[in-house]
């Protein structure tokens, strides 16, 4: 993990100058942290409330109101489980179960690798495909337990993780 | 109709999931080798999820034929085998579109929108162009009257007029509430104030609904072709697209869209050469359910907290930034256009006394055909269900509709009948809500789907009002408690006070309506509730804590394999002899069905 | 202003256009209990204890944030109201520690006051409950986030009346709290102790920490004074028990301040009974300070004066002192023939 103090400022100024001049442009300017970091450090908040003149106990509390906002560092890629109704009734659980003993860290956590970080999402919208779970931005549809431990394979080799 | 043949890929986020973007690779390698000159192209979701990968191909002068299911491996004949030798793959082909010539021998094949059943009673107003054009291709959606309506509307009409059209068509919201949209326009238009403003609510959360995700995606101009008509008959010359950061696609496809308007002026300063001047910005959501209200929504985009406020002011009056502001969602701005170009008596000749045009619905759960279904309103639940829908999977018995999502309510089967329309699902105990229909069979246990609802309104409570905070949270408790089998007997007359009481107290849409779905299970299915409390049975046999692992006598062979494998030494029995599980010490493991060979142990209720 | 008639508890009532149902009942000396509200803030809507039944409305509408209209019937304490109330306070309650026993804000405690009246003695709900642990790290205050009912007032006197900002919701549903940012203590955040968000706080969340078991709140006695400290003029009420001050807090009737107040108006009151302070003049005879009447210092001082000459002779005057109090001081030192006049406040 780098250290907070290693943070690009620089970065953090052009992402405050491209939104400065649209009103109450706080979340975009959070998300764009966030892509730039990967999470939202906690210098780099208070850096920004010091730009915006907005104090750091609001900036704080819509960080922390927003389920995508991230205030510790996150796994390269993100699982996320649809916990939406087809893919409720179409038996989500057993691909949670699958997913939590395949990466030994409960819905919410990140594995000790940093190579995984796993959550429940409310629903992705592919439920004519249900059960279904995204990673990054692919979406896996049709799903069934046993297949779980090979789409994470894909995942685990030669995408330059050092494990 | 182009010179050249035409390949048209399902490109929706249901599309790329199936697969869509390797049979789109897979096509143009066949295209490459097979040196066929064709037009590969992509669109939206056209609503046949239960067929995704789609791919429509047409030959000039002859009909579009559809495939559904395709695969990877076989797409490349399908293409070479229509292209070149005419011949139409019957395993996947599901019927054309359009007239032209083709060969008699298929002239069985059924007309997509009439002849299939699930189409066939739909009207696609909202959808008319999702499956049809490219939605990264603004041309294709001029082609087929894009933005004429926005045309008429500045260029002959005075805004008041527009206002009058959209009332006299009996459009209303369609996103939950059912407000006329007119009213709305014409409260906007007479608030006063220098600056004014559009909001479109695209954060579409509920789960099972994904109406709006695929217009976005499959026609993002229609609403912003609405968006901009509603910007002049109310005075506002900024507009915000609010849409769910879950829905990547959408945003990319609504950014494109916008860029390409600007360039042909449909958006920009004087539009048409006019004084009107409407500009459109997307702001994506962070993840808060709560974000679809109004006025939360509002907050968020001011770049606050997203905790609703106290309506009145109304954001008519006092909305974005403390401005005027004219908030519909996407389906409602989806409309518009056609209510201007075929004129609000066509459009109020569709559907029932109180609710008029068509409303989309997203069917999902355990029927036959999943998918985006466009129905006018006032068509009955049953005709949805068994009709457009296909009925239950593997001919399973019905047993609830689950409507409008976490605000709405699980419909029973005596009340199948109803028309659909805002007032008699109010009246059932659901709501429109946005369009999520999950059907479901005789295995869906309705305690379980009240907890599962509730679980989810729980979690994106916002937090700012006692009811909803911490009423949800103990109504969650009390039926995580029954579905474990601790239910007490009073705890059906406590979810009933706790929920009445929130739906009359909560701040927001979102906490009065949170409790429907337990209100409604327990108006329809009450006997459910005693079974889990007093039998400890659940009939569905969902509730694995109600549930016992019994070995079929019959079947057993007394092997003791399970004997074996319990971890707790549950089960107990003589070799060769029928063993049996102490349901008492058995810690529901589930190692004993998978070692046993005889399919003798099953999970009973 | 335009009149508007509305009819509450079956009495009529003419209050006038753009006031909200809780203050046509007030006007009418209808108690409506409430949580969130206060006078000073922007309506939240947030408690919802304040909900009423209004004749052809769908629900319950908090009274405190909607506006009456002509022939507008309302029940504050219909069946149905004291039903959603009770259900309330009982959701309330079950998240809420019950130590009344040795809570400081018992007696004084709307969440005590409201349940006694609506006869709401424990909660139906039993489930989690908050787990905070008790910030008492400041010298001034301490947060006891299991206590709070998230009313939000605290919130709002922090951003909007004192402007220091230093607290905000954090989280969301059940697990929302108020919390300076990334939940370090207060001492740690731009908080300045104004301590004006203990002074709102209906429940026992936020309470002063010198005033702690010194008083119940129906021993005390507030008297009305002017804070000491400066020459703003600040009301305040002085907590005395007995013959002891044991607290202080804003006065909304102060012309000057509205019941704002700054720390050391809150807070600096300690001094007051402190075996420290000086309750005579000392005179230094020998290198030691030596107790003196009154007389024999103010002639020491006389002595001294005539004996330095004008020329001699330099004041300087207090911030706690009030404009007419500083005039009157350059005054004297100008009769006095000195023009060498300064004020702390400037230093």
């Amino acid at each position: 993990m780098k250290a907070e103090n290693d943070l690009n400022y620089a970065a953090i100024d052009n992402i405050y100058d491209t939104w400065k001049s649209q009103k109450g442009a706080l979340i975009p300017m959070l998300q764009e942290m966030q892509e730039e970091f990967g999470y939202l450090p906690r210098t780099a908040l208070e850096y920004l409330a010091k730009k915006l003149h907005q104090p750091i106990s609001q900036i704080y509390g819509v960080c922390t109101f927003y389920s995508q906002f991230h205030l510790k560092p996150r796994g390269k890629h993100i699982i996320r489980v649809c916990q939406g109704t087809a893919c409720h009734v179409r038996g989500i659980a057993k691909i949670a179960t699958a997913l939590e003993e395949e990466l030994e860290v409960p819905v919410g956590d990140t594995t000790e690798d940093l190579l995984f970080t796993y959550e429940s999402v409310a629903c992705v919208g592919c439920c004519g495909l249900a059960p279904v779970m995204m990673i990054d931005d692919v979406t896996y549809g049709r799903l069934n337990a046993a297949a779980v431990p090979d789409i994470l394979k894909k995942y685990e080799g030669g995408e330059g993780n050092d494990s | 109709m182009t010179a050249k043949p035409k390949i048209v890929v399902g490109l929706g986020t249901c599309g790329i999931a199936a697969g869509g973007r390797e049979i789109y690779n897979a096509i143009e390698k066949a295209l490459t080798e097979n040196n066929i000159d064709a037009e590969l192209t992509q669109t939206g979701c056209i609503g046949a999820c239960e067929n995704e990968v789609l791919v429509d191909i047409a030959k000039p002068g002859q009909p579009r034929i559809s495939y559904g299911k395709v695969t990877e491996e076989k797409i490349g004949e399908v293409v070479t085998n229509h292209l070149l030798h005419d011949k139409i793959d019957r395993e996947f082909a599901l019927g054309k579109i359009g007239e032209g010539e083709l060969s008699a021998e298929y002239d069985d094949l059924p007309y997509f929108f009439t002849d299939l059943p699930f189409y066939e009673k739909q009207v696609r107003l909202c959808l008319r162009n999702c499956g049809f054009i490219n939605p990264e291709k603004i041309d294709e959606y001029v082609e087929r009257d894009g933005y004429q309506a926005l045309k008429q509307v500045i260029t002959e009409m005075k805004p008041e007029e527009v206002v009058e059209v959209i009332k006299s068509s009996g459009l209303r919201g369609r996103g939950g509430g059912g407000f006329s949209t007119g009213m709305k326009w014409q409260f906007t238009m007479n608030a006063v104030g220098d600056k004014k403003y559009v909001v479109c609510n695209a954060d579409e959360g509920d789960p099972g609904a994904f109406m709006d995700r695929s217009i976005l995606e499959g026609d993002p101009h229609s609403v912003m072709e609405g968006m901009a008509i509603a910007g002049y008959a109310v005075g506002a010359d900024e507009g915000y697209i609010y849409c769910r950061a879950e829905y990547p696609l959408a945003v990319n496809r609504l950014k494109m869209a916008i860029e390409q308007a600007k360039e042909k002026n449909f958006l920009g300063d004087n539009i048409f050469g006019t004084d009107f001047s409407f500009n459109l910005k997307v702001k994506e959501g962070a993840g808060a359910f709560v974000c679809g209200e109004e006025t939360a929504l509002l907050m968020s985009i001011e770049g606050k907290r997203g905790m609703p406020r106290p309506r009145p002011p109304f954001p008519a009056n006092e909305g974005l930034f403390g401005k005027p502001t004219c908030l519909n969602n996407v389906e409602t701005f989806a409309n518009v256009p056609v209510v201007i170009l075929d004129g609000p008596e066509k459009f109020a000749s569709i559907g029932t006394e109180g609710s008029k045009g068509t409303k989309v619905f997203a069917l999902t759960g355990s029927i036959n055909r999943t998918g985006l279904a466009e129905v006018p309103m006032g068509i009955t639940l049953e005709e949805v269900v068994y009709d457009v829908a296909g009925g239950i999977i593997d001919d399973g018995k019905f047993k609830a509709v689950q409507a409008g999502g976490p605000s709405g309510g699980c419909i029973p089967e005596d009340l199948l009948h109803l028309p659909i329309d805002y007032d008699s699902l109010t009246e059932a105990g659901a709501m429109m809500g946005s369009g999520g229909l999950v059907v479901m069979g005789e295995d869906t246990c309705m305690v379980d789907i009240a907890r599962y609802f509730l679980s989810f309104t729980q979690i994106e409570s916002c937090g700012k009002c006692t009811p909803c905070r911490e009423g949800t949270k103990r109504m969650l408790e009390i039926l995580e408690r029954i579905v474990a089998g601790e239910g007490k007997p009073d705890d059906i007359e406590k979810l009933k006070t706790l929920g009445e009481a929130i739906s009359a107290t909560a701040l927001c849409g979102l906490g009065q309506t949170a409790p429907n779905p337990v209100l409604t299970t327990l108006r329809y299915f009450q006997e459910e509730y005693e079974q889990h409390i007093f039998d400890k049975r659940c009939v569905a046999g969902i509730c694995v804590d109600l549930m016992f692992y019994l070995i079929d006598a019959e079947l057993c062979n007394g092997c003791g394999r399970c004997r074996k494998a319990c971890p707790v030494s549950a089960i107990s029995g003589d070799k060769k002899e029928v063993h049996v599980i102490d349901k008492e010490t058995c810690i529901k493991c589930g190692v004993c069905v998978e070692k046993c060979k005889q399919e003798a142990i099953s999970l009973q209720s | 202003m335009t009149k508007v008639n509305v009819t509450i508890n079956g009495q009529p009532v003419e209050a006038e256009a753009g006031m909200t149902i809780l203050e046509a009942a007030q006007l009418a000396g209808i108690d409506v209990p409430t949580f969130c509200y206060d006078p000073q803030l922007f309506g939240a809507g947030a408690c919802r204890i304040c909900v009423v039944e209004v004749e052809n409305a769908r629900n319950l509408p908090a009274s405190c944030v909607t506006p009456i209209w002509e022939g507008m019937v309302i029940n504050t304490e219909s069946e149905k109201v004291v039903q959603a109330r009770k259900a309330n306070l009982s959701l309330l309650l079950a998240n809420h520690p019950l130590d009344c026993l040795t809570c400081e804000k018992s007696g004084e405690c709307k969440l005590q006051d409201y349940c006694y009246k609506y006869g709401v003695t424990e909660s139906d709900f039993v489930g989690d409950v908050k787990d905070f642990p008790l910030e008492e790290s400041n010298p001034f205050f301490e947060r006891d986030m299991n206590k709070c009912i998230l009313c939000g007032k605290c919130v709002q006197v922090c951003h909007e009346i004192n402007g220091a900002g230093a607290i905000d919701y954090a989280f969301r549903g059940f697990a929302s709290t108020i919390s300076p940012a990334f939940g370090e203590p207060v001492e740690n955040s731009p908080c300045v102790f104004c301590g004006m968000c203990t002074d709102i706080c209906p429940v026992g969340a936020l309470t002063p920490k010198l005033s702690k078991f010194k008083g119940r709140a129906w021993e005390i006695n507030k008297v009305k004074t002017i804070c000491p400290y400066c020459g703003t003029g600040c009301a305040i009420d002085l907590h005395v028990k007995g013959n002891e001050v044991v607290g202080a807090s804003g006065n909304r009737e102060g012309l000057a301040n509205k019941g704002h107040v700054c720390v050391k108006g809150h807070y600096g009151w300690d001094f007051i009974h402190s075996p420290d302070r000086l309750t005579k003049p000392l005179i230094k005879k020998d290198g030691k300070f030596e107790e003196a009447s009154w007389e024999e210092a103010l002639s020491l001082v006389a002595d001294k004066f005539k004996a330095a000459g004008a020329e001699g002779l330099a004041g300087l005057s207090s911030a706690r002192c009030t404009n007419e109090d500083n005039y009157l001081f350059q005054k004297l030192l100008r009769v006095m023939g000195s023009n060498s006049v300064d004020h702390c406040a400037r230093l």
